[in-house]
């Protein structure tokens, strides 16, 4: 058992599984409203709804990938922190400034777009926390560690282009960038595609650490091949964002580039998990039974959204797919299938560390387990159905009214909500079970 | 080899750097129309009571409503017919409380965007590449 005397990533993994049962709550009520549009517009009205589900499901991956970070870098490697202190003003400022967003949509102050509609002065605590964990991060790692294993530089990029991004996302602030609406619309979705990037390498990150040590081998981060992916990856967070806005009229230089660039990205994670697990030892993968389980199914969800986003990175299908569910689908697919399973790798990883006694192998956690990933196949399913409906009816007819079309897909919402509601199931019991097991580590120490 | 990876990530992030000048100053078209102020405060109502949770603008937003890039432009739509929309509280549409001064606002706004393109793009061309070359409205207003 480790001995807990900064107990801060545990506080931040503790805030993240709340984030992440509120969030999922969220969703689920927002959802509802695709099935009985009236009954609950006046109390939980869906554009007040979708913000706060968004922000606090992004909150989920955001503090669980920073909690498992400082926990690895302090707990499993033994580093010594640069500063504890700033550990803690980092998580005193994130958790302040997640109440400050939701009294901000409590009250109705939404200024904000898309992804961050919060009020925009909230960034500005929000940006201070990253560059206190950037300094944090970077003055532990570059004093401790002579030869970065790869994950070091993929948090260390995932870090700095959060700061950038967040920044990029906020030009519309600038009066005369605003008013040039094609580029202030095309930067908006380029910061939030880039932006979703440097979460990914921060996940990404984290899933190759759990590899490398559940396998005991370092090598797995140090390989020329993986860097060759890190690269790879980076350039298309860089460049590869344009897939999002292949229909925006923007210079078709733009496009191009992001055309060229946005078929590699999928590889990347699915080549270096496939090759780690058929190298995997039996004991290896009893020992970290969970741990592997996850990364197992983030592998498997890595292959179905590489399909589904080589296919759309294609400007002709693209062009059918685009404004449809299969968009959602796909980030559903790749934030809660890959991001999500990684980082509940990563929690059962920290929770067998700290408490060794922690049964992962009991039936009710397999059986959550199971839940979780065919509620979400089927979840992601009933989104490309729906997107395949909506695409029909704008490409390929005619004069029929858009509540025509919502209304022939009411069972598919319902099926949406119904597997939702699975997926939110399942993600409780799996989150309170980890819940229990991280508070009576904080009780005990 | 350390030193080799830092090379690789200067270069890239000085690519970057580039890159993103281009694209935050390359001019949008010849043509190109600034946001009216009357239209930027229409974005701010646009923002402030989140209509991009339901609707889109060029495909981009919420799923619950229509996408609005071009209601201006259709032909049995329109200025008027927005207006109308605004606070009727229909469906799932919020009811909301506009003046007229704002839903001229948010009309001005609309307005702009339906200049700036089309969406969905119906006579954008094919290539055998997978490419798709769309078709710009500024094409057009020269040519006429
Ligand atoms: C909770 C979701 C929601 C929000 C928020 C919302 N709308 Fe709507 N809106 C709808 C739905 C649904 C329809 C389609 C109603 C129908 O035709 O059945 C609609 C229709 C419209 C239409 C008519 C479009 C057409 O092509 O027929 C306009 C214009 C419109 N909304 C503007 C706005 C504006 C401006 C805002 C923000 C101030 C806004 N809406 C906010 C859901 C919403």
């Amino acid at each position: 058992m480790i001995e807990m005397k900064n107990k801060t990533p545990l506080l931040f993994i503790i805030a993240a599984l709340l984030a992440l049962l509120l969030g999922v709550f969220f969703g689920l009520f927002a959802s509802l409203q695709y099935i009985i549009p009236d009954f609950l517009k006046e109390y939980i009205p869906f554009h007040k709804m979708r913000p706060f589900h968004v922000t606090t499901v992004i909150s989920w991956i955001i503090l669980c990938v920073t909690g498992s970070i400082y926990f690895f870098i302090t707990h499993i490697e033994k580093l010594s922190l640069y500063s504890k202190k700033l550990s803690k003003l980092h998580f005193v400022v994130f958790i302040i400034t997640a109440i400050g967003i939701y009294v901000s949509f409590l009250s109705g102050k939404m200024e904000g777009r898309e992804y961050l509609s919060y009020t925009p002065i909230l960034t500005i605590p929000i940006l201070f926390g990253w560059i206190l964990f950037g300094v944090n991060y970077y003055k532990t790692i570059a004093k401790n560690v002579k030869n970065w294993s790869v994950y070091y530089w993929m948090w260390a990029t995932g870090i700095v282009f959060m700061i950038y991004h967040l920044c990029e996302a906020h030009f519309w602030l600038i009066p005369g960038f605003r008013e040039r609406f094609i580029t202030d619309m095309a930067v908006q979705w380029k910061s939030y595609g880039s932006f979703v990037g440097s979460w990914n390498m921060l996940v990404y990150g984290t899933a190759i650490y759990l590899m490398s040590k559940i396998k005991r081998d370092s090598n797995l981060a140090h390989g020329k091949m993986v860097f060759f992916f890190y690269f790879l990856g980076l350039t298309n967070l860089m460049f590869g964002w344009a897939h999002h806005t292949y229909i925006i009229p923007m210079q078709p230089w733009i496009r191009y580039v992001a055309y060229g660039v946005s078929m590699t990205e999928w590889i990347v994670l699915g080549h270096i998990i496939y090759s780690w697990i058929k190298s995997l030892s039996i004991k290896d993968k009893q020992e970290y039974c969970m741990v592997y389980r996850f990364l197992k199914a983030a592998d498997f969800w890595v292959f179905i959204n590489i399909i589904l986003a080589l296919l759309f990175s294609i400007p002709a299908i693209n062009f059918f797919t685009h404004g449809t569910h299969i968009t959602v689908a796909h980030s559903m697919g790749t934030t809660i299938g890959i991001n999500t399973t990684i980082l509940m790798a990563s929690v059962f990883f920290i929770v067998q560390k700290i408490l060794p006694s922690f049964k992962t192998t009991t039936l009710f956690i397999k059986r959550s387990y199971y839940l979780f990933n065919i509620m979400l196949f089927l979840f992601f399913c009933t989104l490309l159905y729906a997107g395949v409906i909506k695409s029909n009816w704008m490409y390929f007819t005619k004069d029929i009214h858009f509540s025509e079309m919502q209304d022939s897909l009411f069972t598919t919402y319902i099926a949406f909500f119904v597997f939702g509601l699975g997926l939110a199931i399942s993600i409780t019991t799996l989150s309170l079970t980890l819940f229990k097991a991280l508070f009576k580590v904080l009780k005990s120490n | 080899m350390f030193l080799r990876y830092r090379i690789i990530i200067i270069v890239l992030i000085t690519l970057f750097a580039v890159y993103n000048i281009c694209i935050y100053s390359t001019k949008e078209s010849s043509t190109f129309i600034k946001l009216s102020s009357q239209a930027v405060s229409g974005q701010q109502l646009w923002q402030e009571n989140n209509c991009w949770s339901c609707h889109q603008i060029y495909g981009l937003g919420g799923y619950l409503g229509p996408d609005l890039t071009n209601v201006i432009s259709h032909p049995s739509k329109g200025s008027q017919y927005v207006k109308a929309f605004l606070n009727s509280g229909i469906k799932s549409m919020p009811k909301f409380n506009f003046s007229e001064e704002e839903k001229n606002a948010i009309v001005s706004y609309l307005k702009h965007i339906d200049s700036t393109g089309y969406y969905p793009n119906y006579n954008a061309v094919f290539k055998p590449t997978g490419w798709v070359e769309l078709k710009y409205k500024y094409n057009d207003r020269n040519e006429k």
